[in-house]
């Protein structure tokens, strides 16, 4: 072993983990994940579940690729990717089968968009490929982190606004509004269910963070 | 023939993958800076669209639909291997976008640097996948219609990113916030533009 070998937790390797979380998150500032932004985030239990899944799929498929990013030709790493990829999604979603299986009901639609979700082979071409598997690690488990943070605050603010409700794993919906408002004359706002809104409350969260954060800001 | 112009036209305007399904929105919204780049990789979406989904129609029509397998041989009759469609497509498209990368470094190495990491990620632009699963979902009847319906869905999505890329030019010269500048103004831009498209919802052909 050699003498300068660095710790396991070091201040760079912390900040694999805190990085996305703020200042390079996946979807506000790398630009990855967003068609299941889109999608998923109607109600906050499906936003949660999917977030789970893909800091799981994210970092062990980080390590695969990593484990075997001298071996893989150039010219067919894009195959090779994708088989990972999809062989773990399969996984996740057989184990999820055999565990429990009422969250692979909830989940069965979404198998299919953690396989095309960017996020997980931007990092793959990005980190993965040219760093050690215990850094890629730390990069999936931060970057999947950074990719459920927005997720789950664009699924409660349409949730919230649209509904008037929040929907929980395990507690079901809960209704957060209370009904005298209703009665003095407050409505859902029903167009904060259609997929465009998505787009403008993710708009509105890089607006703030790029307003508190501003080296994020850019030129034109 | 007046079939084939309804599917294309209705892929382009009516399910175009970028307003109606959202689909295909990463790349879209970080490639989309200058009108030059966003036409090269329009083009090689196109490219890749145009030919994963006729083949994958193959793939599904003789391999893996339930009973598809008849013309090998009478006793296979009752085989369904749809479950294989995911890894099945995925692996076609995968082939042909790293064709496409390959074909770009060659031939136009500018291009290549500026579209970087979102070239290679054209394998997992859900527009292109999602193109192969409405194929399926919506059952075309021959391999032509198929090919129309991936190439007028290429073509919806080149449209998309030309006219964003175009609105992001523009933009430049007005005084948009700080904070808003870049990626948070297109997504708003997206949004507003979404919402129009909400339009042509409910048009039939």
């Amino acid at each position: 072993m050699s003498a300068e070998k660095e710790p396991l937790f070091s201040k760079k390797n912390i900040e694999l983990i805190t990085g996305p979380l703020g200042k390079n998150n996946p979807i506000t500032v790398q630009c990855l994940g967003i068609c299941s932004a889109l999608a998923v985030t109607v109600k906050l239990e499906p936003a949660i579940i999917l977030s789970i899944s893909v800091v799981a799929v994210l970092s062990l498929s980080n390590v695969i690729i990593s484990l075997l990013r001298k071996t893989i030709p150039d010219r067919i790493r894009i195959i090779v990717q994708l088989v990972v990829i999809a062989s773990l999604v399969i996984i996740v979603d057989e184990i999820l089968k055999a565990f429990s299986y009422e969250v692979s009901k909830a989940l069965s639609v979404f198998v299919g968009l953690i396989i095309t979700n960017c996020i997980i082979m931007g990092r793959l071409e990005a980190f993965a490929l040219g760093n050690k598997p215990w850094r890629s690690l730390l990069d999936g488990v931060g970057n999947g982190l950074g990719y459920g943070v927005i997720l789950i605050l664009v699924a409660f603010i349409r949730e919230v606004l649209g509904s008037g409700t929040i929907t929980l794993p395990m507690l079901g919906e809960i209704r957060i509004i209370p009904d005298v408002i209703y009665s003095w004359g407050y409505e859902n706002n029903g167009l904060m269910l259609l997929s465009p809104m998505a787009l403008l409350v993710v708009g509105l969260i890089i607006w703030v963070q790029r307003s508190r954060n501003k080296e994020l800001i850019e030129e034109n | 023939m007046e079939n084939l112009l309804d599917i294309f036209v209705k892929s382009i305007f009516i399910d175009n993958m970028v307003f109606a399904y959202f689909l295909g929105m990463c790349s879209f919204l970080a490639v989309s800076k200058t009108v030059e780049t966003s036409t090269g990789l329009g083009i090689a979406v196109i490219f890749v669209l145009g030919i994963t989904v006729p083949v994958n129609y193959l793939i599904d029509k003789y391999v893996l639909e339930s009973g598809a397998l008849v013309w090998l041989d009478g006793s296979f009759k009752d085989v369904d291997l749809s479950f294989l469609s995911f890894i099945m497509f995925i692996a076609v498209i995968a082939s042909m976008v790293q064709l496409v990368e390959m074909i770009v470094e060659k031939f136009a190495p500018s291009l290549y640097t500026s579209l970087g990491i979102f070239l290679p990620l054209i394998a997992v632009n859900c527009a292109i996948l999602g193109g192969s699963l409405f194929m399926q979902e919506r059952a075309y009847n021959t391999v032509t219609e198929a090919s129309v319906f991936g190439l007028g869905s290429g073509v919806g999505w080149f449209l998309a990113i030309i006219g964003i890329a175009a609105i992001r030019e523009k933009i430049q010269y007005s005084n948009v916030p700080p904070a808003l500048r870049g990626l948070g103004i297109t997504f708003i831009a997206t949004g507003l533009m979404g919402i129009a498209f909400m339009s042509f919802m409910g048009i039939k052909l």
